[in-house]
């Protein structure tokens, strides 16, 4: 039997309903082309995207809805909650406050960019050790806010992990082990380099 | 969220004219405005897209003048070592800005036009914020409202980075139609009891395009703090931006401006004057914190930023004149 996953099913349950809905297309048709849109160019984990994109899609739908990159969540869809952070130009953002035209030309990266080589990234990995995640929605975020943290301090201290993190929110409530994974994953990184040099 | 078109802004003129079409509206980072429209708050037809703007989002110097794009982002201003070092007010108010993922996208002339959080305002009510006549507060929720200068509506103003370009006699340059106007910024934020509706005098068509800081003076020390009812990603229940001109131990001239207590950044010019060409000692930063609050008009439930503001007054003002 070929395996099918909850997001498939969901997603075949959604095109049944569609198909019932059929002569609403006509319509819905004329209505999207009076919508503003406009071709982008986004390069999202390297590869580079073009799209056609309605000016108020956010960056959020966008990544997870045209380009399948469902890692990052939306969670509140008002800037406040953090599941879908993602680095533009290297540094972390709300993709759910940002509109995808403002985006054009610029550089993505999502928590599908981290691993490399089918190798996962030492945060990943530590996070894993830590038991960073509990119900895991709010991971794929955390991770981004962490790697743009060691980005450009690789060597935090407690108080600045916090702080680097406190646009993030846990609902299970599971941050100081958050916090103990990217402790652990910047030692490791430190300690790479020193192997290195 | 409704359906709209985004234009991107060439430069600030291009962006005035932009905003001459029916139904458009100036964005920054989007921080604010997005999720307002998202909320039906706010509906536009078109986002005149600001970030588009080449060269708005640098910090230069000029004759010892310091000239700040307002397209800067957050991140980056409380980042700038000529601002941490000689105004270091400007840095640590906006280093206090909600998390790093609003300061990485939110820009400084953003932060300071923003739309006030009252819970009623964000939240649906007809008040007068949404065009109404009335504000829910006065006999509602008022915990985080106005103790100043409020009436008829009693929102505080939520800008951090506000109070302290008042405490540093910033100037602000508005790019309009006619081309540009300067506003000291003392003079930018107008009460509900003028305009009930807004919180600035910004006409539709105008935008804020760039902040003037006046040269630093040697001796002077500056500092914002912050008080926050959690530790982190809120906005101020009550703060101070206080810049000291010192001689040895002796204040030679004080700006207080406090933010979270009145419906704009709330300068003490009294509390200024008392301190002028006096040493602070624990005795008169206490006489200061009393006048401070003078003239301070609660709510039901907002008695408490009474003593708090006092205490804020008086802290801030001794740690930063006793600092070494």
């Amino acid at each position: 039997m070929s395996k099918i996953s909850r997001r498939r099913f969901v997603e075949g349950t959604g095109a049944g309903l569609v198909a019932t809905t059929v002569p609403l297309q006509g319509q819905t048709a004329k209505a999207a082309a009076a919508v503003p849109h406009t071709t982008v160019k986004l390069t999202v984990n390297g590869t580079v995207h073009r799209l056609d994109v309605e000016d108020r899609w956010t960056l959020a739908e966008v990544l997870r809805d045209h380009l399948g990159l469902t890692g990052s969540k939306i969670g509140c869809d008002r800037g406040e909650c953090g599941a879908c952070t993602v680095l533009l130009d290297g540094k972390n953002v709300y993709s759910c406050s940002q509109l995808a035209v403002w985006a054009d030309g610029r550089t993505v990266q999502t928590v599908e960019g981290l691993a490399q080589n089918g190798k996962l990234d030492p945060l990943q990995e530590a996070f894993i050790e830590h038991d960073g995640p509990q119900c895991g929605f709010c991971t794929s975020g955390q991770l981004m806010s962490a790697k743009a943290l060691l980005n450009h301090n690789p060597h935090p201290t407690t108080d600045e992990v916090r702080a680097g993190m406190t646009g993030n929110i846990c609902r299970c409530g599971n941050y100081n082990h958050y916090v103990e994974s990217v402790l652990a994953a910047a030692a490791t990184l430190a300690a790479d380099s020193r192997r290195k040099a | 969220m409704k359906s709209f078109a985004n234009v991107n802004a060439r430069d600030a003129k291009d962006a005035v004219a932009k905003l001459g079409q029916p139904n458009a509206v100036a964005v920054g980072g989007g921080s604010d405005l997005l999720g307002m429209v998202k909320e039906h708050l706010v509906e536009p037809d078109v986002l005149v897209h600001l970030k588009s703007i080449r060269k708005l989002d640098q910090v230069s110097a000029k004759a010892g003048e310091v000239q700040i794009g307002g397209l800067i982002t957050l991140d980056t201003l409380s980042r700038e070592p000529a601002i941490r070092s000689r105004y270091t007010v400007l840095a640590e108010a906006a280093e206090s800005v909600g998390t790093p993922q609003i300061r990485n996208a939110g820009t400084l002339a953003g932060n300071v036009c923003q739309r006030p959080w009252c819970w009623y305002y964000r939240n649906g009510f007809p008040c007068f914020k949404a065009g109404g006549k009335q504000c829910f507060s006065i006999t509602g929720e008022n915990q985080f409202h106005a103790i100043f200068g409020g009436g008829p509506s009693f929102i505080v103003h939520p800008s951090d980075t506000a109070p302290a370009l008042v405490a540093l006699d910033a100037k602000f340059r508005v790019t309009n139609s006619d081309g540009e106007r300067t506003i000291p910024a003392a003079e930018f934020f107008a009460l509900p009891r003028v305009d009930a509706a807004r919180e600035n005098v910004l006409a539709q068509d105008e935008i804020l395009t760039a902040v003037d800081l006046p040269a630093a003076r040697p001796h002077t020390r500056s500092t914002y703090h912050k008080v926050l009812d959690r530790e982190a990603w809120t906005h101020a229940v009550v703060s101070a931006a206080i810049v000291l001109e010192m001689d040895q131990q002796v204040c030679k001239s004080a700006r207080i401006v406090l933010g979270g207590v009145a419906p704009i950044p709330w300068r003490l010019p009294k509390v200024e004057a008392m301190l002028a060409g006096k040493p602070i000692t624990p005795e008169l930063a206490a006489q200061a914190a009393e006048a401070a609050l003078e003239g301070a008009n609660p709510l039901a439930k907002n008695a408490y930023k009474v003593p708090l503001t006092k205490a804020v007054v008086r802290r801030t003002l001794l740690s930063l004149a006793t600092k070494a």
